[in-house]
C-alpha cells in the first residue's frame, strides 16, 4: 500500500481528491488530505456578502461533503512537511508518511505586514473582504454606513483573484445607487499598479468603466503604512490618500508552513514548473492552485485547468514516464460591474485578455471582454457549478483545460512583435 | 526604435526600454538616469548591479523583492529612485519593464 497525502482541502485539495480517487486503485493507494478547517468557503462569495447579494450560508459547507468516501479526512493544523524524510507533521504532533505530497495549502490574508494595518481601527473603518469575517463584518458596516470617502486599495501584487477589488468597487458604485446615497459617496480605487489591470487590453475597457461610474483611480500607490488615527493610506513616496472607510486588499501570502519546511520565496509560494506543476523542491511533491508561485492568476477556474493536467501528471509518475508540460495558465474570470451585468476574461500564460464569444465562435452565448447581462448570469451560476461540479472533480462542458483561441478577436501581427 | 545613449546605438521599446541588455553600458544607463532626472552614486550603481544580477537570472522582481535584497530597504529604494523606483531603475538597468504581475 502506497500513501499520496494532500495539505488543504480547500478547491483545489478537493478537486484533487475527487480526481484521485478516481483514478487510482483503493487497493494499491490510500488517499489522505488534512486542514485545519471543518468548512469549506465559497471564497467567490465573499464579493457578494458585503453588500447583502449573498447571505453567510451560501458561501459554507463542510468540507466533509465533497471528500469522497474512500479518500482519509484529517481534521487538524499542519506544522511542517520533512522532504527528507518524505513525511508531514501536524500540530498535534502526529506524523503522516507519503510516497507522493501535493500541497494546495493556497494564500492568505497578512495585514500584519503593513504598519498599522492590524489595530484599533481593524474591521472598524479598516476592512477586508478575502476572509468570511472580514467580508461579514464589512457587511454590518455597509448596512448603516451613511456615506463618505470610500477607498477600495490593493496592497500589494499578486493577489488571488486580481479583479476583485475592481469588481468590489463596482458593486460598490451600484449599491449606494440603490441606496439613493450614491451623490454622498465618492469611490476611489488605489492600486500599486500603473493601470486597473494587469493586461493592457483589459485595462482599457476596465479603465473605461471606472471612469463611467465616477469611480477615481489612483495608481502606483505602494503603501507604507495606515494611519487608522488620521483615517489616511500613505506611500513610500509620501502620497496621502484619506479614507472614512478603507478596505483593503492586504499581502497576500502562503501559509507559514511552507517557510517552516524551508522552502517558498519571500510570499511563502513553493516554486513550482509551471507548465507540470511538479515543484522543484522534490520530484515526489508537487503543487496546485494558490499556494504556488506559478506566474498564473490565483483564481477557482486556474486551480480546476490545473486539476485536470495535474491528475494527468500524477498518473504518469507513478507509472515512471515523463511528465507533461501541458498547463497553460489558463484562466477564465467573470467581472461583475454592476447592475447586473458582468464581462469575462479567458486568457493564458502569453495571451492577453480580448474580445469575442465564448465558449463557441460567434455564438457565444458568453461575451468575452464586454458587459452583458448573459455574463451576468454565468458569475450567478458559477455558484452551482463550484459546488456541484468543479470541487468533486466533474468536468465543465465545452471549456478545456487550456485555452482555446476559438471566438476570440486576437490580433496576430501585434503577436509577433 | 533605435536610439543613441553616450554615441551608443541601442534598441528601445516605444516606452524607453531597452530591448537587449547585452547593448547596454554603463554609460548608457547614465544618460537614461540624466533623462529621468537622477544622479547616479554609488548606491543607484549597487542596486542597478542588483537588478541586472536579478534579471540574467530570470528572477521576476517587484518592489518586495528588492526590499529584501540586502541592498537597499524599500524606503530607501524611493529615495534613490522618487515616483516609481523599480520602474525608473529598470529604465536605467536596460532590463524590460516589470509586469506586476498577474
Ligand atoms: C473575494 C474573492 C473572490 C474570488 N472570486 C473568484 C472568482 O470569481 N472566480 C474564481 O475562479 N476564483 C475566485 N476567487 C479565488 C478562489 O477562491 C481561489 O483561487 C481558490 O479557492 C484557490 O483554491 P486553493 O485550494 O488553492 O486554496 P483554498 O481554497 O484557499 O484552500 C486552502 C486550504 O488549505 C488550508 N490550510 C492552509 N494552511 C493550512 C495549515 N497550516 N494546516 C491545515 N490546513 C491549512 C486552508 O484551511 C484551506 O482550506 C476569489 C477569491 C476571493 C477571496
Amino acid at each position: 500500500m502506497r500513501n499520496i497525502l494532500i495539505l488543504g482541502a480547500g478547491t483545489s485539495g478537493t478537486m484533487m481528491a475527487n480526481h484521485l480517487n478516481n483514478s487510482l486503485s483503493q487497493k494499491e493507494w490510500k488517499i489522505t488530505i488534512v486542514d485545519q478547517e471543518e468548512t469549506h468557503y465559497y471564497q467567490p462569495g465573499f464579493l457578494f456578502l458585503p453588500f447583502d447579494l449573498y447571505k453567510s450560508k451560501q458561501v459554507k459547507k463542510s468540507i466533509k461533503k465533497f471528500i469522497p468516501k474512500g479518500v482519509d479526512l484529517v481534521n487538524e493544523k499542519i506544522d511542517r512537511i520533512d522532504k527528507e524524510n518524505d513525511k508531514v507533521l501536524l500540530q498535534n504532533g502526529a506524523e503522516i508518511n507519503y510516497d507522493i505530497l501535493i500541497i494546495a495549502t493556497g494564500t492568505d490574508i497578512a495585514p500584519q505586514e503593513t504598519e498599522g494595518m492590524l489595530g484599533d481601527h481593524w474591521h472598524k473603518s479598516v476592512f477586508d473582504f478575502y476572509t468570511f469575517k472580514g467580508a461579514k463584518n464589512l457587511r454590518n458596516k455597509l448596512r448603516e454606513w451613511k456615506g463618505g470617502k470610500l477607498v477600495v486599495h490593493i496592497t500589494e501584487m499578486p493577489i488571488k483573484c486580481p479583479v476583485a477589488p475592481l469588481e468590489f468597487s463596482f458593486l460598490a458604485d451600484s449599491f449606494f445607487i440603490n441606496k439613493g446615497i450614491r451623490d454622498k459617496v465618492e469611490i476611489s480605487f488605489v492600486t500599486p499598479m500603473s493601470g486597473a489591470f494587469t493586461k493592457p487590453t483589459a485595462t482599457k475597457e476596465l479603465t473605461y468603466l471606472l471612469e463611467k461610474k465616477n469611480i477615481n483611480i489612483i495608481p502606483d500607490f505602494n503603501i507604507e503604512r495606515v494611519d487608522g488615527e488620521n483615517k489616511k493610506i500613505i506611500d513610500y513616496g509620501g502620497k496621502e490618500v484619506d479614507y472614512d472607510l478603507l478596505v483593503t486588499i492586504p499581502t497576500n501570502m502562503g501559509d507559514e508552513l511552507i517557510e517552516r519546511s524551508g522552502f517558498g520565496d519571500e510570499l511563502n509560494y513553493v516554486p513550482t514548473n509551471k507548465a507540470t506543476l511538479q515543484t522543484t523542491v522534490k520530484e515526489n511533491i508537487f503543487a496546485i492552485g494558490d499556494a504556488t508561485n506559478v506566474p498564473a492568476s490565483k483564481a477557482g477556474s486556474v486551480a480546476h485547468f490545473e486539476a485536470e493536467i495535474l491528475t494527468e501528471n500524477i498518473l504518469r509518475y507513478i507509472d515512471g514516464k515523463a511528465l507533461k508540460d501541458k498547463f497553460d495558465g489558463h484562466a477564465n474570470c467573470f467581472i461583475e460591474t454592476g447592475h447586473g451585468k458582468a464581462l469575462l476574461i479567458d486568457f493564458n500564460y502569453t495571451q492577453e485578455p480580448v474580445t469575442g464569444t465564448f465558449p463557441f465562435p460567434a455564438i457565444g452565448p458568453l461575451s468575452l471582454l464586454k458587459e452583458t447581462h448573459m455574463n451576468h448570469m454565468g458569475k450567478l451560476a458559477f455558484k452551482w457549478i463550484y459546488w456541484n461540479m468543479l470541487i468533486t472533480g466533474k468536468h465543465i462542458p465545452f471549456v478545456s483545460a487550456t485555452m482555446s483561441e476559438e471566438g476570440k478577436n486576437i490580433n496576430k501581427k501585434k503577436e509577433l512583435v | 526604435m533605435e536610439k543613441t545613449y553616450a554615441e551608443v546605438s541601442v534598441s528601445v521599446n516605444e516606452e524607453g526600454y531597452l530591448t537587449d541588455l547585452s547593448q547596454w553600458t554603463k554609460e548608457v544607463g547614465n544618460e537614461i538616469a540624466k533623462e529621468e532626472g537622477i544622479e547616479m552614486t554609488d548606491k543607484h550603481w549597487e542596486v542597478i548591479n542588483y537588478l541586472q544580477e536579478q534579471y540574467r537570472n530570470e528572477v521576476p522582481l517587484n518592489i518586495r523583492k528588492v526590499g529584501k535584497s540586502g541592498v537597499v530597504s524599500i524606503k530607501e529604494f524611493y529615495a534613490l529612485f522618487p515616483n516609481g523606483p523599480l520602474k525608473i531603475s529598470s529604465r536605467i538597468s536596460g532590463i524590460p519593464k516589470p509586469i506586476s504581475c498577474i
